[in-house]
């Protein structure tokens, strides 16, 4: 470092243009520090996001064999009601009916129910508006009827009226028997 | 000390918000020109550590307070959940847990500095003072959080110290149920604790607060003991200080992540890995290692209610300690007597620490049999404790009020800077060259 000699350059930050060791030191524990600080901070962070028995416990088995036609059972599942519906043929025949009108969140009955289990509705019950739970039989499609703010769905749980911008959702699950799905 | 403010406000916004609330006056003032000693050494830099064991133990235990269910029949699950499944559960309970250590290690090295220095003595009673009972309230904040993980040594740790306070005359089995909320240790008392544990630390940074501004007053004391003359034996805070504690603190992490990473468990009681149980109390109650001392003073007292007085007023003479001490040179390093019973004493506080980790009857010489004196054998823990205990009330009591009349210290510097500058041959050429130079 003998350019850098006190005296040969009365100040090289003066320029600007200049990097020095010094300059090379400061930037390099600054580096490190917010280095460290990142990599802490995510443990802290991360620590509020499910927890593995949380996790452990996100998919459940329903035994459906207990629900008869025109019947509707809720369970809970991720903390959610969930709705398990046998519809009759004539809620079924509304839904398919209702695939040709003016949806707000267009989708037809045959996409929200598994191929051949048309009479087994599987939504989670949570209007799409502000998170509150419908009711069934209430509203003018035959379906559900939100309380907190009118949101109405039909029989395929698609949004008809009221301020709820989306259908009912519809989880991940599968038939693992006749009787028996497994949600989540 | 600090003298009048030399903070100037460089925008328009800092002038607009001096004029309101001068924080940046505050802080500029207090960690950045602050004048500070400019002869510190690394003893100095235990008070920065502890302010940042204080902050990682704040949040850490706030996260870990999200996960912690303060139920008698949940808490031990919540904790083990917390090791499992939450999220780096383990990574924050082990810093806390750890962090409660490290935090009394660096308290203990602070106060011995400041006992080594005379760094209590006037003009720094009330300084000395607060920091006695942040020491208290740290005490007690980590005898509360002990319990919270409600193992077997939580709880009959918890079962022996709220006992203690029955030893008081009358009252004091009132108290004691009063404090448990019931007829023994249990859900009541683990709800209080777990929000006492919860409180304690914002009260401990409140009395922080206090201890730094009233170490601002005076400003810092030093190695020589003697008081900042004139400007010459100042250098600002920042950064020499910022940076020497940063230093300090790097590599005071670096120990602290070896038992946080490589040996978690190793400062605490594997028996607390069991969960509580009132009908069984473990062979060997032990206190955490930073309370042990305290213990074997308690236990060298065949007394209950003496016992008690004991361990209180070893820690209640720290207090006075300011009046006890007559001699006039703060430091030790021109007190070439005091030093010898001041090392005696750090190592009386360390044989105190290892009675109290032993049964009172287990043998310090194994196979020695020893003789029958009084109610224990000279060969044991009780006697040695009683020996420890001995010296330490002496050294507050006898050995220092009697030391600052009868020793010859050697000659104390005038200043700070007097030493230096006394021999100016010593000093390396190109020292005095402007260290603020960069290149």
């Amino acid at each position: 470092m003998a350019d850098t000699v006190a005296g040969a350059s009365p100040d090289p930050h003066v320029s600007g243009d200049d990097p020095n060791r010094r300059d090379f030191i400061h930037i390099a524990a600054g580096v490190a520090a917010l280095g460290v600080v990142g990599g802490l901070a995510w443990p802290f962070i991360d620590q509020m996001n499910p927890a593995g028995d949380t996790l452990a416990l996100a998919s459940i088995d329903v035994d459906i064999s207990k629900v008869v036609e025109g019947q509707q059972i809720v369970v809970k599942w991720r903390g959610k009601p969930l709705f398990v519906r046998y519809r009759t043929p004539k809620e079924i025949e509304e839904a398919i009916a209702g695939d040709h009108a003016d949806l707000r969140d267009p989708a037809t009955d045959e996409s929200r129910h598994k191929p051949g289990k048309a009479q087994y509705l599987i939504l989670i019950g949570v209007c799409t508006h502000l998170g509150c739970v419908p009711t069934f039989g209430g509203g003018d499609y035959g379906g559900w009827l939100c309380p907190c703010h009118g949101s109405v769905y039909d029989t395929s749980g698609r949004i008809r009226r009221g301020p709820a911008p989306l259908n009912l959702a519809i989880p991940d699950y599968s038939f693992l028997s006749d009787s028996k799905i497994k949600v989540g | 000390m600090s003298g009048p403010s030399t903070y100037e406000p460089k925008t328009g916004f800092e002038r607009w918000l001096d004029a309101r609330l001068p924080i940046l006056r505050f802080a500029n003032d207090t960690m950045v020109t602050f004048p500070t000693p400019k002869n510190l050494n690394y003893w100095w830099t235990f008070g920065g550590i502890l302010a940042m064991m204080l902050g990682i133990q704040i949040v850490t235990g706030v996260i870990l307070a999200m996960h912690y269910v303060p139920h008698v029949d949940y808490a031990f699950n919540s904790v083990e959940r917390i090791m499992r499944d939450v999220n780096y559960g383990w990574l924050i309970r082990y810093t806390h847990a750890n962090g409660a250590s490290m935090f009394f290690l660096a308290v203990y090295i602070h106060m011995f500095r400041g006992l080594y220095y005379g760094s209590y003595k006037a003009p720094r009673e009330v300084l000395w003072i607060l920091g006695c009972v942040i020491y208290l309230l740290m005490m007690g904040t980590a005898f509360f959080g002990y319990v919270l993980p409600w193992g077997q040594m939580s709880f009959h740790g918890a079962v022996v110290i709220t006992n203690l306070i029955g030893a008081i005359p009358l009252v004091g089995p009132s108290i004691t149920t009063w404090l448990w909320g019931g007829f023994a240790v249990d859900d009541p008392t683990l709800n209080r604790f777990f929000s006492l544990h919860y409180l304690l630390p914002f009260v401990l940074a409140g009395v922080v607060g206090l201890h730094i501004w009233a170490l601002h007053v005076p400003g810092n004391n030093n190695p020589t003991g003697v008081e900042v003359k004139s400007k010459e034996d100042t250098v600002p805070f920042h950064p020499y200080y910022t940076v020497k504690d940063g230093f300090a603190i790097s590599v005071f992490l670096i120990m602290y992540a070896a038992f946080v990473f490589y040996m978690p468990n190793v400062l605490g009681d594997a028996i607390n890995y069991v969960q509580a149980n009132p009908l069984q109390t473990p062979l060997h109650i032990v206190p955490e290692w930073y309370l042990l001392p305290f213990y074997a003073i308690l236990r060298a007292v065949p007394n209950k209610l003496m016992g008690v007085i004991a361990m209180g007023g070893a820690l209640l003479t720290l207090f006075v300690l300011p009046w006890l001490d007559t001699s006039k040179v703060k430091s030790m390093r021109y007190r070439p007597t005091a030093r010898l019973y001041f090392f005696i004493f750090i190592f009386a506080c360390l044989v105190l620490g290892l009675c109290g980790a032993h049964a009172p009857d287990d043998m310090v010489i194994p196979g020695a049999s020893g003789l029958q004196f009084l109610d224990a054998n000279i060969n044991s823990y009780v006697w040695l404790s009683r020996v420890g205990a001995l010296y330490y009330f002496a050294y507050f009591w006898v050995i220092t009020p009697l030391l600052g009349l009868t020793e010859t210290p050697l000659p104390v510097p005038e200043s700070i800077s007097s030493p230096v500058l006394s021999h100016p041959a010593s000093a390396p050429s190109g020292a005095a060259a402007s260290p603020e130079k960069r290149g």
